[in-house]
């Protein structure tokens, strides 16, 4: 399954339901909601941190906590 | 209720204007403190909200949530939790952006489940019409069940409204809770919960355990039972994921009734802007062309208002000097305050001008996007990206820049900021440097175009942040502290600075160095006079002994008052204690005098320059003109019949202040931020003994 952190640049997912456990907490109440759509914007330099803009919040986080982050893409 | 202060806590979102709104309601009737207990800076300010009423507003930190992640954050937490009843505010005005509202009606929503009257001002409402964006207020008002103000904070609209609304939320009753978390999750659980204590709204009690923080009106028996439910801790983290998926069910049942947003209506201003600054090879480029624009500032145009304040102190001493009396007092005034004062208030441009900068990057949102640049590179050496902002800031001062650590929540990569923090080249050590460049390195043209001493200087800034570059990889690969790295940033749209909050800003983290460094080097200076203007007795008979001695016999009067100046000089209490640790560095180069300004200048670096000033002044006579810098020239090394300043010498004093933790005012400031001596005693012994080996070596070679 495809998770945040394997977006490309311009790519747009949905943040799948069953991976909410493993959601930070932080990361939730920024906006990041099972069922939300996620769009990836920018990759910094050496692949980390990326810049994703989900549910209207524009955030930065690192590959790793991306990469924990289930979504379903729309093909 | 006339004449009683209603206290309102300011809270929102960073980024949503919060403290443009705060500095429009309160003007210049503000101050900053600190939070009891706790270090952060806590900016209140009166605000006049009729002609019988008035309210004292707290401006606290910007957050998303009131789970706290970093220490900024917690203040939120601790201030509704009411830790303490003179400080638990009556009003909360929470601050919203027209444009996240979603977002920010989350914070709304917990801060209005602890029943605390609230009202809400959305923010940036003149952005509005642009972006397609159409509110119902009235129904949002009754949804919310609160009072609901659209402002426009940049351009003064519906203070007045916001003003009014704080009044009549106090006059009101007591809030009502707008989620309720109690029903939806598992209403045995809270029903449990709620029994515990009568004087706790539910979501306080819930707060207390999900956030370990217990305030003082809790008893013990209630704090124990509360501790009961922290057992589960897998059950509590699923609660709080749930909590918080339910309240955005909530939000945006809410706001499917009353906000619209027309997507064909948004600008794409900031998509394109991203596109360049985050970019992978501009985005450097560009972040470089602007480092190199503050410190070329700092140091060209900071030097005209610098120079000018040296010589209005200059002249202040002198003037102190012809119009009192000759006396104990006129000396304490002219050699030891007005130095003291001038001391501090020379740096002031340097700092505001670093800090302008600062505050207008920050304003703009460009300083998001630095961190997300640097992000990934800072971790390689135990930091990260928001470790970039103290860094820069250290190279005015490290106080504000060890302050502005708070907002990292890494505990470990913060520590690691801290501790490094220092080596940064800040504006304590320019003077030291320029005097000392100016005595050793020759004012020649490199290639017809660089100057040397100019490059020399450049090096040692170089040397300072590589150093503090290495060390925070040696600390990373060497301190075991065990620290969940969790990152995130919320990349704000562009926007043009408020001159009013880029000015407060400048206005208070100048106020913050000159009261906080100013206190201690001022208190300094008083006592190095008083340690150079007293003595054994051999100090008080001077006069008698130098006329006494036998070379002094045939002394032009002259020659002779020199003589007993410095023969005063060397049996103060001072010169005593330069003779006496002169053995520990005259391997590096030095002698009594110089050991003198070392041990003075271990409460800030620039004291070193003034200690010198002193030395070299009291041993001459009044009347004597020739500057600082010439002394020093003029000084002779008596064994060697070589200048005292040489080049070996000019080198390791160079090397000595660009790795020793010379300032009492930055020891204090990571004692208070770390809790504990042990970080503060790790950093002055390793720095100083940094310095001591780096010194030791560098003069052994070159002489």
């Amino acid at each position: 399954m495809s998770t945040i952190a394997s977006l490309q640049i311009g790519e747009i997912g949905y943040i799948s339901e069953e991976t909410l456990d493993s959601i930070p907490l932080k990361l939730l109440e920024m906006g990041c909601l099972p069922g939300a759509e996620v769009q990836l914007i920018q990759i910094a330099p050496l692949n980390d941190p990326i810049y994703i803009c989900v549910n209207g919040s524009h955030l930065a986080i690192r590959t790793e906590t991306a990469a924990q982050i289930k979504i379903l893409k729309s093909e | 209720m006339a004449n009683k202060h209603i206290k309102v806590a300011l809270i929102g979102n960073p980024n949503t204007g919060k403290t443009l709104l705060f500095n429009q309601l309160t003007g210049l009737n503000q101050k900053v403190g600190n939070y009891p207990g706790v270090t952060v800076d806590k900016k209140e300010g009166l605000s006049k909200l009729s002609s019988t009423q008035t309210a004292i507003i707290t401006d606290l930190p910007g957050t998303y949530s009131i789970n706290p992640t970093s220490m900024d954050e917690s203040i939120v937490l601790k201030t509704l939790l009411k830790k303490d009843i003179k400080e638990s505010p009556d009003v909360i005005l929470v601050v919203a952006d027209i444009e996240n509202l979603k977002r920010n009606l989350l914070l709304f929503s917990q801060i209005k489940d602890l029943e605390i009257p609230t009202v809400l001002a959305i923010n940036m409402v003149d952005q509005m019409h642009k972006k397609g964006i159409s509110i119902d207020v009235s129904v949002l008002k009754e949804e919310l069940n609160t009072e609901v103000i659209l402002i426009s904070a940049k351009k003064n609209e519906g203070i007045k409204e916001v003003k009014e609304a704080i009044i009549r939320c106090h006059v009101a009753a007591k809030a009502s809770p707008l989620c309720g978390i109690n029903h939806k999750i598992d209403p045995d659980y809270f029903a449990k919960l709620k029994e515990i204590s009568p004087n706790h709204t539910l979501y306080e009690l819930w707060l207390m355990i999900t956030q370990n923080n217990f305030p003082e009106t809790i008893t013990a028996s209630e704090k124990a039972a509360l501790l009961s439910f922290k057992q589960d801790i897998s059950k509590l983290k699923k609660y709080q994921h749930k909590e918080t998926i339910y309240r955005y069910q909530e939000i945006n049942r809410i706001l499917k009734k009353t906000y619209l947003v027309d997507k064909s209506k948004a600008s794409d201003v900031r998509s394109k802007l991203d596109k360049i600054f985050t970019h992978k090879i501009f985005g450097y480029i560009i972040f470089f062309l602007i480092l190199l624009v503050i410190f070329q500032s700092i140091f060209d145009w900071a030097s005209v208002p610098m120079d000018f304040i040296d010589g209005l102190f200059a002249h202040f001493s002198e003037l102190a000097k012809e119009a009192l009396p000759v006396g104990v007092f006129t000396d304490l005034l002219t050699d030891g305050i007005i130095p003291g004062i001038g001391g501090v208030v020379i740096f002031i441009p340097q700092i505001a001008i670093l800090f302008l900068f600062i505050a207008i990057l920050e304003e703009t949102g460009y300083m998001s996007r630095v961190v997300f640049l640097m992000d990934k590179i800072m971790r390689r050496f135990g930091m990260n990206g928001k470790s970039v902002i103290p860094l820069i800031s250290g190279t005015a001062c490290a106080i504000p820049a060890i302050m502005a650590t708070r907002t990292i929540g890494n505990w470990k990569e913060r520590l690691i900021t801290i501790l490094v923090v220092p080596f940064t080249t800040c504006s304590a050590r320019l003077p030291v440097y320029a005097i000392l460049i100016a005595l050793i390195i020759p004012d020649t043209k490199i290639f017809g175009l660089l100057n040397l001493q100019g490059l020399v200087l450049l090096s040692l800034y170089a040397l300072g942040f590589g150093t503090a570059i290495l060390a925070g990889y040696i600390l990373h690969k060497t301190l075991n502290i065990n620290s969940k790295s969790f990152f995130v940033i919320e990349m704000p749209n562009y926007k043009i600075p408020s001159f009013k909050n880029v000015f407060f800003e400048v206005v208070e983290k100048t106020k913050a160095f000159v009261f906080g460094a100013g206190k201690i080097i001022l208190a300094l200076s008083i006592v190095l006079w008083f340690l150079a203007s007293n003595g054994s007795s051999d100090f008080k008979n001077a006069e008698k002994n130098v006329t006494n001695m036998e070379v002094s016999k045939n002394l032009p009067s002259e020659e002779l008052d020199k003589k007993i100046a410095s023969y005063k000089l060397e049996n103060s209490y001072i010169g005593m204690l330069g003779k006496s640790i002169e053995p520990v560095i005259k391997p590096l180069g030095y002698d009594w005098k110089i050991a003198i300004a070392l041990i003075t200048s271990f409460a800030a670096r620039e004291v070193f320059v003034g200690t010198l000033a002193t030395i070299y002044s009291v041993e001459a006579n009044d009347d004597d003109v020739t500057t600082i810098k010439q002394k020093m020239a003029s000084e002779m090394n008596p064994e060697t019949g070589e200048k005292r300043f040489n080049f070996p010498v000019g080198m390791s004093l160079l090397i000595f202040y660009a790795f020793a933790m010379q300032c009492m005012a930055t020891l204090a400031i990571v004692k208070k931020e770390t809790k504990t001596w042990k970080w503060p005693l790790i950093q002055l012994v390793s720095m100083g003994l940094l310095a001591y080996v780096s010194s030791l070596i560098i003069y052994q070679i070159l002489s």
